[in-house]
């Protein structure tokens, strides 16, 4: 009980970190499609995509695949389909 | 195509069991101002919009649908383990009679989503005064929702989607001045 | 400087059977004031943007409204 209780803080956290860098992901993303030539804006989009990249990465090799399609790999057996769903946690 | 991603866009959470609140909630989901018609709106305007706001119709629509998931998410969670008397009481009887704790495309009263609440005028401007108009109205749902709400973690979550609306008006707005002037945005750079 | 709320008393008439609500607001976001957005403006920390709902604090409109001391 108490490992399932440290497994899913240690899930949550990796979570939020994914969400704060995603969602400026997802503001610069609508602030950049009005403002296509701020080369600045641009240079931190493209550095946090990859901060995201590295953390996704890590949260998925600990509670499995993020990404539906093969945007991430499967681990034995077949995982992509493992509760919890988002709404579940 | 889409892709789905096994992440909700911000964390959700519910304090009590409290199915009152889904059934407000549900004006988000399937109601004319809810993230349904935002999305399916944006999502079916960029077809026939000037390239240079297709982008951002596409994002916005696509961001929507992470909200609708947002906002299924809080529904679910209030109401999954109401008994069917607590239904009964919250207001959801008829909606329990229908769909047990099942969500469904309708507003707080029960009508069913309709495509009538969208609209895809062919004109950019006039489409984009209704995606502007669209997100401020969402906005004041939500306020007025917040307003009857006494679940903070609840409220949270619904403060963020709110922010949301005046961050997605304020770029359809910079949209409109884009297809305003000939030249790209050069006054800014 | 804009105020992201602004208040008036509605008309109260001698037949109206609730007990009058004083003062009724409406908001009035930041989106109605700022223009095109200026390229460089100051950003929260990645880590507070998101609870914050924007990237942005020039977008950001807290609701409900803070009421300032001595405010209404």
């Amino acid at each position: 009980m108490k490992q399932t209780a440290d497994t899913a803080q240690e899930r949550n956290a990796l979570m939020e970190k994914i969400q704060m860098v995603d969602f400026a992901l997802v503001e610069l993303t609508l602030y950049l499609d009005t403002h296509p030539q701020d080369s600045q804006a641009i240079q931190q989009f493209n550095q946090l995509a990859m901060e995201s990249r590295d953390l996704k990465g890590a949260y998925e090799k600990r509670f499995g695949p993020l990404r539906q399609f093969g945007g991430s790999f499967s681990g034995y057996p077949w995982n992509w389909d493992n509760a919890p769903w988002p709404w579940q946690l | 195509m889409w892709f789905y991603e096994k992440k909700l866009q911000y964390p959700v959470k519910v304090t009590e069991c409290n199915p009152r609140l889904a059934k407000y909630l549900i004006e988000q989901y399937g109601g004319a101002d809810g993230e349904l018609s935002a999305a399916l709106r944006y999502l079916n305007q960029r077809y026939s919009i000037p390239d240079k706001v297709i982008g951002l119709l596409t994002d916005i629509g696509t961001e929507e649908f992470a909200h609708l998931e947002m906002i299924a998410a809080m529904i679910y969670k209030l109401t999954k383990d109401a008994t069917p008397e607590q239904m009964k009481e919250a207001g959801l009887g008829a909606h329990y009679a229908n769909h047990d704790k099942a969500l469904f495309y309708h507003n707080a009263a029960g009508s069913p989503w309709t495509a009538t609440y969208i609209q895809a005028k062919g004109d950019p401007i006039a489409d984009l005064y209704e995606d502007i108009a669209a997100e401020e109205k969402a906005r004041a749902t939500y306020q007025w929702i917040i307003n009857m709400s006494d679940d903070p973690c609840l409220n949270d979550s619904l403060k963020f989607l709110r922010e949301r609306e005046v961050v997605h008006s304020q770029r359809f707005r910079e949209a409109v001045e884009i297809l305003k002037f000939e030249k790209d945005r050069k006054q800014f750079f | 400087m804009y105020t992201p709320i602004k208040c008036y008393q509605p008309y109260y008439g001698p037949n109206d059977p609730c007990p009058p609500i004083g003062i009724k607001c409406y908001q009035t976001p930041p989106n109605l004031y700022l223009g095109f957005q200026a390229p460089n403006m100051q950003q929260f920390p990645i880590q507070e943007a998101l609870y914050r709902g924007t990237l942005w604090p020039v977008l950001y409109d807290p609701y409900p409204t803070p009421m300032k001391k001595g405010g209404k």
